[in-house]
């Protein structure tokens, strides 16, 4: 039985995303501002900062921040063994993590009715 | 070169106290378990690979930080995202399993702040934006323009909802540092500028799925989709 030409379009779309969301994890990432984010900024709000962007004197929200019990991660920081430049591949695992996880739960999740 | 380092966008550990994170841990737990089962009547053969891929798809394009003041940057949430392509049940589930994968591998996210970052980015921001999306339905439906300004309007208030979300477990149980009346100030005007960027991003995105595959656009879904109407008229002629 031949692929119905809906079934072959529906498989282009998603290709497409699945690159798009790979350069976009893969090499756009390596444009993204390292500035701090939102919440970021306004847990540093009233800390004089150090030049890593740490609170060094003041009183701050980010003062009671604790290293995540991830920290060790091979992929913590975004950076693949804490690699420098490796931005990137840790961007391409994590597009794959999730497919992988999402994918996984909605095929599972789905209905099977038609 | 400048190295660039991607590093903490969400709540980390010890931003509020642990009965806070519990209580939040508990919202979060309810409303995925509420979200899971809600999620299966819109899933199927089409829409669970396009779930799964608009979950990789957000996950790519948190990792991109743009400038917002001098010395601030912002990030895609995608509530309104995820509500527009995929519906709010499997789009609570998208980015949630988004924020448990940079909390479990990046350590972006605490463990203990993994109910709060749930509650404000996959159930807040996701609602928030559907609810928007919904009350400007009629416009969303009657034209390619519609939609993409529905897009806009739905990220820029689900940004600003998640934000005032962080705002309210600081006032239950933030950790010292700031004034309550200062942290809201703060997030509230941050967030309306990143939910610019948020609304352009989120626009352009919904509005080249529906150039592209307006049936896979879960906000359009019981409306004719004038591609679909145009092949077959195209496949019947002459």
């Amino acid at each position: 039985m031949s692929v119905p030409s809906k079934d072959r379009r529906a498989m282009g779309f998603f290709v497409g995303l699945l690159l798009a969301a790979l350069l976009i994890a893969g090499g756009l990432s390596y444009f993204a501002s390292s500035a701090p984010d939102g919440l970021d900024t306004v847990a540093r709000n009233g800390c004089v900062l150090t030049e890593d962007g740490e609170p060094e004197s003041g009183t701050c929200i980010a003062q009671n921040a604790q290293d995540s019990a991830t920290a060790g991660s091979p992929l913590a920081d975004y950076a693949v063994g804490g690699g420098e430049g490796t931005t990137g591949l840790a961007g391409v695992l994590g597009v794959v993590a999730c497919l992988a996880v999402g994918g996984g739960l909605f095929w599972v999740l789905r209905r099977r009715d038609s | 070169m400048v190295v660039v380092r991607i590093t903490a966008m969400h709540m980390s550990d010890g931003l509020v106290d642990i009965p806070t994170a519990a209580v939040f841990g508990a919202v979060a737990v309810i409303g995925l378990a509420l979200a899971v089962t809600r999620a299966r009547r819109d899933l199927d053969d089409r829409t669970a690979p396009m779930a799964g891929l608009v979950t990789a798809f957000v996950f790519a394009v948190q990792m991109i930080n743009f400038p917002i003041l001098p010395g601030a940057s912002g990030h895609l949430l995608g509530g309104a995202l995820v509500a527009i392509l995929v519906g709010p049940w499997v789009g609570a589930l998208c980015i949630a399993i988004v924020l448990a994968v940079q909390a479990l591998l990046f350590a972006d996210g605490g463990l203990t702040t993994l109910g709060t970052n749930i509650t404000n980015m996959a159930l807040i921001s996701v609602f928030v934006g559907y609810g928007v999306a919904m009350a400007l339905r009629g416009l969303a439906r009657r034209s390619r323009a519609g939609l993409v300004a529905t897009a806009f309007v739905a990220a820029l208030v689900a940004t600003v909802g998640a934000s005032l979300g962080f705002v309210l477990e600081y006032a239950i149980g933030g950790a010292a540092g700031a004034a309550l009346g200062t942290v809201f100030a703060l997030m509230s005007g941050l967030h309306a500028l990143i939910g610019v960027g948020e609304g352009v991003i989120t626009a352009a995105t919904i509005g080249a799925v529906a150039a592209i595959r307006p049936d896979l656009v879960y906000l359009l879904r019981g409306t004719a989709a004038p591609l679909e109407l145009r092949t077959a008229t195209e496949g019947t002629g002459a």
